[in-house]
């Protein structure tokens, strides 16, 4: 239905540049994610493609044509909004069809379009309340019917489920995913939560400090993250990073040597996955375990390794942690070792 | 605070904003900078020409004792119309408060008064005391008071002072009661544990927390003295007996109007706009006080 | 244990109905001038004139009020409340309508001289018309309008009170709703219409309580610019109905209307209770 395109988009707010050059290409149909910590410039970015923020610089193309200075409701979006933004006033019906009733639909096809997005999103006995008489999870439906009626090229998400309860969030989550899919209709999503971004997005981009750190698809961005900030933000429990120096006979990492997959020489940050790690009694890593943390189907151990610094393992099965701290010895396979360049942060090899 | 969002355009905005402001140029601005032009100058008696005096007015109204025992007369009225419509009002807002269950029915009845004009008000008291038929002035007779407050300038001031102060309990009571409510219980429950009894709760702590209000009030009371008082006054006294209920805004009006004294009127407009800033700079450091709070 | 708490904190028995009563000798003083004028109202001239006159009412009441409605003492009492109705009514909707438009203006729009404006309409805050009192006149009389409608009405909207509560209640409404009516393909002044106005709706009854009590208890500026009897208003209008010099004022029929003067004002703050407290909360911030 329909591609967007963003190219080199800035964004200024006086001197402040906060979105520094993001270049994408969405193709029809496909669902992004854009997720970053707070303060990252996802949602101003976003904003842009709503046409609420001004682009400073750069140019956005909409199934091909140029929409930097159209108006919102002429860029054929619909956007579902962090707060939900429902007309208080106005009952479910009125809500989902009030963009419709603008465009000048007549009546009896704006009561239509609302009756089937609401049969859609198992709205239909809610249509005559007002919005403060529903709960967040509903009131997160009626935002969806509202962006659903208007049938349109794009969905924009901005943070929509952050104020649903934990359980709610995951099942909205298959929900919009599968209403997306069903649809076909592109879908650009922003979130700052990385489960969200990972179980959610066909593609994934990464950003900090209104830069895009690395576009891909969430295996991509897991298996092999393009800088050390973006494979810290994806993965939980985040990724240990260690400094440590290449030489001939590996990585030394404090008095711990690893293989060094990809013989690199120099100081090196060195990325070990929680999950990657496995018990081995001749394992390089030792960690004195401080604090166990049994999830059941795994354990969480979080201790400090013998030079001092803090680290954290994920185990399969259950481990518990003995008088004054137990010593476990652990390794990492070398494939599962990511390097990263000291200064810049880039992947290496 | 600014919105995030405006909508674009300039032509739109103008056009909702100017029927405001035209109203206020023309209503407004316009007849202000008049009264500060015209507190330059002294006319003629027939109103056919003027002469630029300069500050001369304003000399002439510091150096005229008339005008100066008229500021002494605003600043009692307005203290006691202030002391007279506070004290009541918070003492029946004490009460009301510890009447939980119908504190309600007792404030739809005191909140009547607010509703009565300054003017009718001044009729209903101006009727009670009347030297003829006032029922109050001839009770005080029977008990041996000879009440006049048409000759006694005392008398008269006591008289506009109730009148005006009258409804303005009402107005009181409603903000002192509302913030005693907003009082938290459990501060009460803490100091009752600690023994303190009711009047020492009231004076030690309760009194404190309502300090805000008080200030607030304050300052709205002693404008509401200061200009919406005049139907009061020009109803029971009409300023007399010789000048003794004369306020300064009475004294803008009867010099103005009565007296067509062009000049002094206008420079007792600018001097009257001074007060007027100098409580709205009170007013304004008592809200900033309040956003700290 | 919390009982016994409020046991310590809230009267009981005797010290409960002391506070009772205090309250009913509060409200008694507080409402015997209105019930002397009642009494007043009801009784004949004479009962008056010889004091002490009655503290109960008579049987007076339905001719006293109809010689104050349809005859007064210069014009009809009628004709007095039908203005102060026009101009109580002219002044609330004047002043809102003005206020909720270029609140508008100002909250949701940035244009040229934008803060200029702001502050000029900051300015009308301070002055009450009691002081601008002869250039105002002045103006009515140089535009023809005095003893009309108009004159009676304009200078007294002129005044920020209500566009700063408007700014205010505006500044609250979430950003995300513009935004969403924004996408929706809503222009500035269906949004108005559409979403603002609707969610206005407390506020402007608020104010309307408010300031239709301001307009109707002006005294004052329709003694004024109101020389023509038909055109005064009742509030301003009582005190015409005194006789200059010595002689006798008609007392039941002044006290009558002043009770038909109170009577509008009194309804609608007791019976809009709520909507008037709030009223009043909101435009003294």
């Amino acid at each position: 239905m329909a591609t967007v395109e963003l190219d080199d988009i800035h964004k200024r707010f006086g001197a402040e540049e906060v979105i520094k050059g993001v270049s994408l290409t969405v193709a029809d149909g496909e669902f992004i994610v854009i997720v970053g910590p707070s303060g990252c410039g996802k949602s101003t970015l976003l904003r842009m493609v709503a046409g609420l923020e001004t682009i400073t610089s750069g140019e956005l193309r909409i199934n091909g044509l140029r929409a930097n200075e159209k108006e919102p409701m002429d860029r054929d979006i619909a956007m579902v909004f962090q707060n939900y933004a429902l007309y208080p006033h106005m009952s479910v019906a009125q809500n989902m069809g009030y963009g419709l009733k603008i465009a000048g639909l007549p009546r009896d096809a704006i009561a239509a379009k609302v009756a089937e997005a609401a049969k859609l999103l198992q709205l239909k006995d809610l249509l005559d309340r007002k919005p403060r008489q529903l709960s967040g999870g509903q009131r997160q439906r009626v935002a969806m019917g509202r962006a659903i009626v208007r049938d349109p090229a794009v969905f924009l998400f901005d943070e929509p489920l952050s104020n649903l309860d934990a359980k709610l969030r995951v099942q909205m989550r298959l929900e919009i995913r599968q209403l997306q899919a069903d649809l076909g209709t592109t879908a650009l999503y922003v979130t700052h939560d990385q489960v969200e971004a990972m179980t959610m997005a066909d593609r994934m981009i990464v950003m900090n400090a209104g830069r895009a750190e690395q576009i891909g698809t969430p295996l991509d961005v897991y298996e092999r993250p393009s800088t050390l900030f973006a494979a810290q933000f994806i993965g939980s429990p985040a990724m240990n990073v260690l400094p440590a120096e290449g030489g001939a006979d590996g990585l030394r990492v404090a008095e711990m040597v690893l293989p060094n997959p990809a013989a690199i020489t120099g100081p090196v940050m060195v990325g070990l996955r929680p999950e990657h790690l496995y018990p081995d009694p001749e394992g390089p890593i030792g960690l004195r375990v401080r604090l166990a943390e049994p999830l059941g189907a795994n354990t969480l151990l979080h201790g400090t390794l013998a030079s001092g610094e803090a680290f954290t393992a994920s185990l399969a099965g259950v481990h518990g942690i003995g008088q004054g701290g137990t010593m476990l010895r652990l390794s990492v396979a070398p494939e599962n070792i990511h390097l990263f360049d000291a200064a810049s942060g880039r992947r290496l090899g | 605070m600014e919105k995030r969002v405006t909508f674009r355009g300039w032509f739109l905005p103008l056009c909702l904003i100017a029927p405001q402001i035209v109203i206020s140029a023309v209503f407004f601005f316009f007849p202000a900078g008049q009264a500060v032009w015209q507190s330059l100058f002294i006319p003629d008696p027939f109103g056919l020409s003027s002469q630029f005096v300069g500050l001369g007015n304003f000399k002439y109204l510091l150096g005229d004792p008339y005008y100066r025992a008229s500021f002494v007369t605003t600043a009692i009225f307005s203290t006691l119309v202030t002391l007279a419509s506070m004290i009541p009002a918070l003492f029946l807002a004490v009460l009301a408060d510890r009447l939980v269950k119908s504190a309600g029915v007792y404030r739809t009845l005191l909140i009547w008064p607010y509703a009565v004009a300054p003017a009718v008000a001044g009729v209903l008291w101006m009727f009670m005391f009347n030297t003829r038929v006032g029922v109050v002035a001839w009770y005080l007779g029977q008990l041996g008071y000879d009440w006049n407050h048409v000759l006694d300038g005392t008398e008269a001031m006591g008289l506009v002072v109730v009148a005006s102060s009258w409804g303005r309990i009402s107005y009181n009571f409603l903000f002192f009661f509302a913030a005693l409510q907003a009082v938290p219980r459990s501060i009460i429950e803490a100091a009752a544990i600690d023994g303190a009894r009711f009047w020492r709760r009231f004076f030690t702590i309760v009194l404190p927390l309502l300090s805000p209000t008080t200030f607030f009030l304050l300052v709205v009371n002693i404008v509401y003295a200061f200009f919406e008082t005049f139907g009061v006054i020009h109803t029971i006294t009409a300023g007399g007996p010789q000048q003794a209920t004369t306020i300064l805004v009475y004294k803008v009006f009867s010099d103005g109007f009565v007296g067509q004294d062009l000049g002094s009127s206008a420079a007792q407009s600018v001097i009257l706009l001074g007060v007027v800033g100098l409580l709205t700079v009170l007013q304004f450091k008592y809200i900033e006080k309040r956003v700290h709070y | 244990m919390a009982t016994e708490i409020t046991g310590m904190v809230q009267r009981r028995g005797a010290g409960l109905w002391l506070t009772h009563l205090a309250m009913i000798a509060g409200v008694l003083v507080i409402f015997f001038p209105i019930w002397l004028a009642f009494v007043a109202s009801t009784v004949t001239q004479p009962e008056i004139v010889r004091p002490p006159m009655p503290l109960w009412p008579g049987d007076q009441l339905i001719e006293n009020y109809t010689a104050a409605l349809f005859s007064g003492v210069n014009v009809p009492v009628l004709t007095m409340l039908g203005n102060s109705l026009v101009m109580a009514v002219g002044i609330a909707v004047g002043k809102i309508v003005i206020s909720l438009t270029s609140a508008f203006a100002i909250v949701y729009f940035r244009f040229p001289g934008r803060n200029l404006f702001f502050w000029l309409i900051f300015l009308t805050l301070m002055l009450p018309v009691e002081v601008r009192i002869v250039p105002t006149y002045e103006v009515i009389a140089g535009f023809g309008m005095l003893n009309s409608y108009s004159g009676l009405i304009f200078p007294l909207i002129a005044s920020a009170t209500a566009t700063f509560l408007f700014r205010q209640f505006y500044l609250t409404v979430p950003d995300e709703l513009a935004e969403a009516a924004r996408v929706d393909g809503a222009r500035p002044m269906r949004f108005f219409w559409d979403i603002l106005l609707p969610m206005s709706r407390t506020n402007i009854a608020a104010l309307f309580v408010i300031l239709f009590i301001y307009g109707w208890n002006q005294f004052l500026w329709p003694l004024l610019i109101t020389t023509d009897p038909s055109m005064n208003t009742i509030v301003m209008g009582i005190k015409q109905m005194f006789p200059s010099g010595d002689d006798l004022a008609n007392w039941p029929v002044i006290m009558a209307t002043s009770i038909l003067a109170m009577i509008p004002p009194v309804v609608v703050v007791v019976s809009m209770q709520k909507l008037f407290i709030r009223g009043l909360v909101d435009s003294e911030k």
